[in-house]
């Protein structure tokens, strides 16, 4: 308990001292930077991810490859792959972007797809038959209705962009991790209690963003469904 | 109305869900589809509103071939009921209904409005309106799965097993409710059930599919009962159709007597002069007081001396059938049926054998109104006799289990 | 990386096959061990949770959040007392694996039928009896589905414990950043890739093998 407080001190005093709130290497700065990593890649991420599994949910056509594709991204070694492309195209950010980009569309692809997929059958058939085009169907019928799971995927994808995105200062780039990794190198205990406080801020954050989100955007409707099963 | 031209349905596999289906569908009633699973019924269902494409042969609706018609605008004009509702979980009951009537363009508040009159139409109360579908129960699911259909008031109607999913009691108010919509609004319905009791019930005419998608008779309920084409059907209809026939002769054809019957003030002697072995004994006003037993009369003073027997119950001569006749003359304790007008005053009483006599002048009836039946329903009618000759003997009788569609 | 550099190369692997095989089994060990602590946990927790419905919301929300937070915090969290010791990757890996094992334990016992359970309480089997030999064997298939994912993203997350010096496979990747060389980094990444694809295999040869029944309701249907 003691040590907790002393933890919780630590983290204080850091956050107290005022160099770390300006100029270069400064906690705004890094935040920018993370917030922009995690950002922009999970922007790129919703916009393939989406795209393709509400067609290949609505359609039916490629499910096999869908799911194929899933389970081999959730083997994929985050940490790996970043210092990969690092390693291989040099310290820039648009590599690590698209690396970024590449583990955050699996979830959101495989969840929108089974969303679009477990719509009941019986709602479909009637969303035609009340004479709604395909379209109309996917927007109107189908979207409403895997919402709850899309969000699931969005916010999956979230939480692992944002953990990705602090492991990418490992092979030198910025972000809130940058805290963690020189303080482990410099041995500024600090400096890394304090990073790792940032960062589990921010996750918090997104989660109570996404709760928010699913309280807003999803039918009253459905809720009721969900919280029965 | 509604016309099928020699329909197909093949699906690649190599199954055939309907075979050469002609039939013409009239307008303003409430035509049945009815068969065991598998027998295509919900194909030619769907094949209206071209939620099934046929393979071969043409449908047409009030003589335009529906192919021309693009498929959305289509549906947007045919009412669409099904099994389990299929109503959209994430929308209000109100926005439901209002489906077909935003998707054709109308503004918000004319929907919202047109919504309110038909959840009203169906019997729900207005502040419904504003739940989600999970928090109805299945029959109110089912009522407003009616009023969605109903949105932009289509003259056609299609309902595909839409009352299935319930348990007894309710189907039964649904079906009576129905009725009563029907009525009001005399819509073109093509409905779909596996239940021979609802098609006979609900249908102004019967089409009965047979396994393998052949239509195996198309009749009124009543001659469906009273002939059917084969073996099949008549399997299919049931063994107890000869009783269920009766629903369709009303009750004032049952000739009825009036000796056993008579007023209380009637002194005992002359009840016994009468020669039956109960007497029905009435008020002033003929209305019924109860049977009492020749052999447990008193020895003298009137027959309001005499111990009752309780009544059970009477049917009306106005609106029941000679089936509630039948039914009351077998629960009776005299075996005799109590037939009462309209003012509940006793007209005269009949015994289940006098009852059956009337089945007798039903058919008499029916074969002289024979000759008068639409020409399209008839010739339909030859084409499933021609082809049940050639099926021969593997009718099978509506083996149960496989899935539908 | 210098220029002309391959992206593998084989000799390097043939060098190294001994020590590879030796941090495989050590990548293994940090991967899997979390996600047996995680079952002892969740599922205890789980039947918890199914009896007492109200305790669920709150287990998950719990759950959920200490998901999302980044491992690379919680090593540095949990190092202060553990030390740069495997226990401070475990821990953190373990409590990654209850987001996703409780629910599933939880929707698990839900997939029971109803009549079944009452069956079985009708033939005279107690609260405790009935949930070990009736409801968790027929839960077995959807806690099975979870372990599977809980056991490949652990044994991906590893690597990530290289920054406290234990991160089993995940040396190769250090290593190869160090020393600009991508073949370690591939290598590590391929075996990382294999594992967890295998083990993944494994598990769902394991729950056939765990539950006949459902094999040939399967094929039935």
């Amino acid at each position: 308990m003691n040590d907790l407080l002393n933890q919780l001190r630590l983290v204080g005093d850091w956050l107290a001292s005022s160099k770390q709130w300006h100029g270069d290497g400064g906690i705004p700065q890094r935040l920018l930077e993370h917030l922009t990593y995690s950002g922009l890649s999970l922007l790129f991420a919703a916009l393939i991810g989406l795209s393709l599994g509400l067609l290949v949910g609505h359609t039916g056509r490629g499910a096999f490859a869908v799911a194929g594709v899933a389970n081999l991204a959730r083997a994929i070694p985050t940490f790996g792959l970043v210092v990969l492309v690092v390693t291989l195209a040099g310290l820039s950010t648009t590599p690590v972007l698209v690396a970024l980009v590449a583990l955050a569309v699996p979830p959101i692809l495989i969840n929108t797809f089974e969303g679009v997929r477990g719509v009941d059958p019986a709602t479909r058939d009637a969303a035609r038959g009340v004479g709604m085009t395909e379209w109309q169907v996917l927007v109107r019928a189908e979207v409403p209705m895997a919402l709850p799971l899309i969000l699931l995927g969005l916010r999956i994808a979230a939480i692992q962009v944002v953990a990705t995105a602090t492991v990418a200062a490992y092979p030198g780039l910025g972000g809130l991790g940058r805290f963690i990794v020189d303080g482990l190198s410099r041995n500024d205990y600090e400096l890394v209690i304090g990073g790792s406080a940032l960062v589990v801020v921010l996750a918090l954050v997104v989660q109570i963003v996404f709760a928010a989100l699913r309280r807003t955007i999803v039918s009253p409707g459905l809720r009721a469904t969900v919280s029965k099963s | 109305m509604i016309r099928f031209d020699t329909v197909s349905k093949n699906y690649p596999n190599g199954t055939t869900a309907v075979d050469e289906l002609s039939l013409e569908l009239a307008e303003g009633g409430i035509t049945v589809l009815v068969g065991p699973s598998g027998c295509g019924k919900t194909t030619t269902l769907r094949m209206i509103n071209r939620m099934v494409e046929p393979t071969a042969g043409t449908v047409s609706l009030r003589g335009q071939d529906i192919r021309e018609i693009r498929a959305p605008e289509l549906r947007r004009g045919i009412g669409y009921v099904i099994q389990h509702a299929g109503l959209f979980p994430h929308r209000t009951i109100l926005d439901n209904i209002a489906t077909v009537p935003l998707l054709l363009g109308w503004n918000r508040r004319k929907a919202q409005a047109r919504a309110a009159e038909l959840l009203e139409l169906v019997g729900l109360p207005s502040e419904m309106g504003k739940r989600y579908p999970n928090q109805l129960s299945g029959g109110q699911q089912q009522r407003v799965g009616v009023a969605r259909a109903l949105g932009a008031d289509p003259p056609v109607l299609l309902m595909d097993e839409p009352f299935s999913a319930v348990d007894p009691i309710v189907r039964a108010e649904l079906q009576a409710e129905f009725i009563r919509l029907q009525k009001e609004l005399h819509k073109t319905i093509v409905f779909v059930t596996h239940d021979i009791d609802e098609a006979i019930k609900l249908g102004d005419n019967i089409a009965v599919f047979r396994t393998g998608g052949r239509l195996a008779q198309f009749d009124t309920p009543e001659r469906l009962l009273a002939h059917p084409a084969d073996e099949f059907v008549a399997g299919f209809v049931g063994q107890d159709r000869g009783i269920r026939r009766l629903s369709f002769v009303k009750a004032a054809e049952v000739p009825l007597r009036d000796g056993p019957v008579l007023p209380a003030t009637t002194p005992v002697a002359r009840a016994r002069a009468a020669g039956e072995p109960w007497v029905l004994v009435v008020d002033d006003e003929r209305r019924p007081l109860g049977w009492a037993a020749e052999a447990e009369l008193p020895e003298n003073g009137t027959l309001a001396d005499a111990s009752l027997t309780r009544l059970g119950h009477t049917f009306s001569l106005v609106g029941d059938s000679a089936r509630a006749a039948l039914d009351s003359a077998l629960l009776s304790p005299s075996r005799l049926a109590v037939g009462v007008d309209t003012d509940g005053a006793v007209v005269g009483v009949a015994d289940a054998y006098e009852l059956s006599a009337a089945t007798a002048a039903a058919d008499r009836a029916e074969a002289e109104a024979a000759g008068d039946k639409s020409a399209g329903a008839e010739a339909a009618w030859d084409k499933s006799a021609g082809a049940e000759e050639e099926a021969g003997g593997k009718a099978d009788t509506g083996s149960a289990g496989g899935g539908e569609g | 990386m210098s220029d002309g550099e391959p992206l593998v190369r084989w000799q390097w692997i043939g060098d190294h096959a001994g020590e590879l095989a030796d941090y495989t089994g050590i990548h293994l060990r940090l991967g899997l061990l979390p996600v047996l602590f995680g079952l002892i946990i969740s599922v205890p927790l789980g039947i918890l949770c199914h009896r007492r419905r109200w305790l669920y919301g709150p287990v998950l929300t719990v759950a959920n959040i200490l998901y999302s937070i980044p491992s690379l915090a919680l090593f540095m969290i949990f190092v202060k007392y553990t030390g740069l010791t495997e226990r401070t990757v475990m821990i953190p890996l373990t409590l990654y694996t209850l987001s996703v094992l409780v629910p599933n334990v939880v929707d698990g016992l839900a997939s029971v039928p109803e009549p079944v359970r009452q069956a079985a309480t009708a033939l005279g089997f107690g609260p405790i009896r009935r949930v070990v030999q009736v409801e968790l064997p027929i839960a077995v298939p959807i806690v099975i589905a979870g372990v599977r994912v809980a056991a490949v993203s652990s044994i991906s997350l590893v690597a990530v414990g290289q920054l406290i010096g234990q991160g089993g496979l995940g040396y190769y990747i250090t290593r190869g950043l160090q020393l600009d060389f991508p073949t370690p980094i591939v290598t590590a990444i391929v075996l990382i890739m294999l594992l967890a694809l295998t083990t993944d295999a494994l598990l769902v040869l394991a729950q056939r093998l765990l539950t006949p029944w459902s094999r040939s309701k399967v094929t039935a249907s």
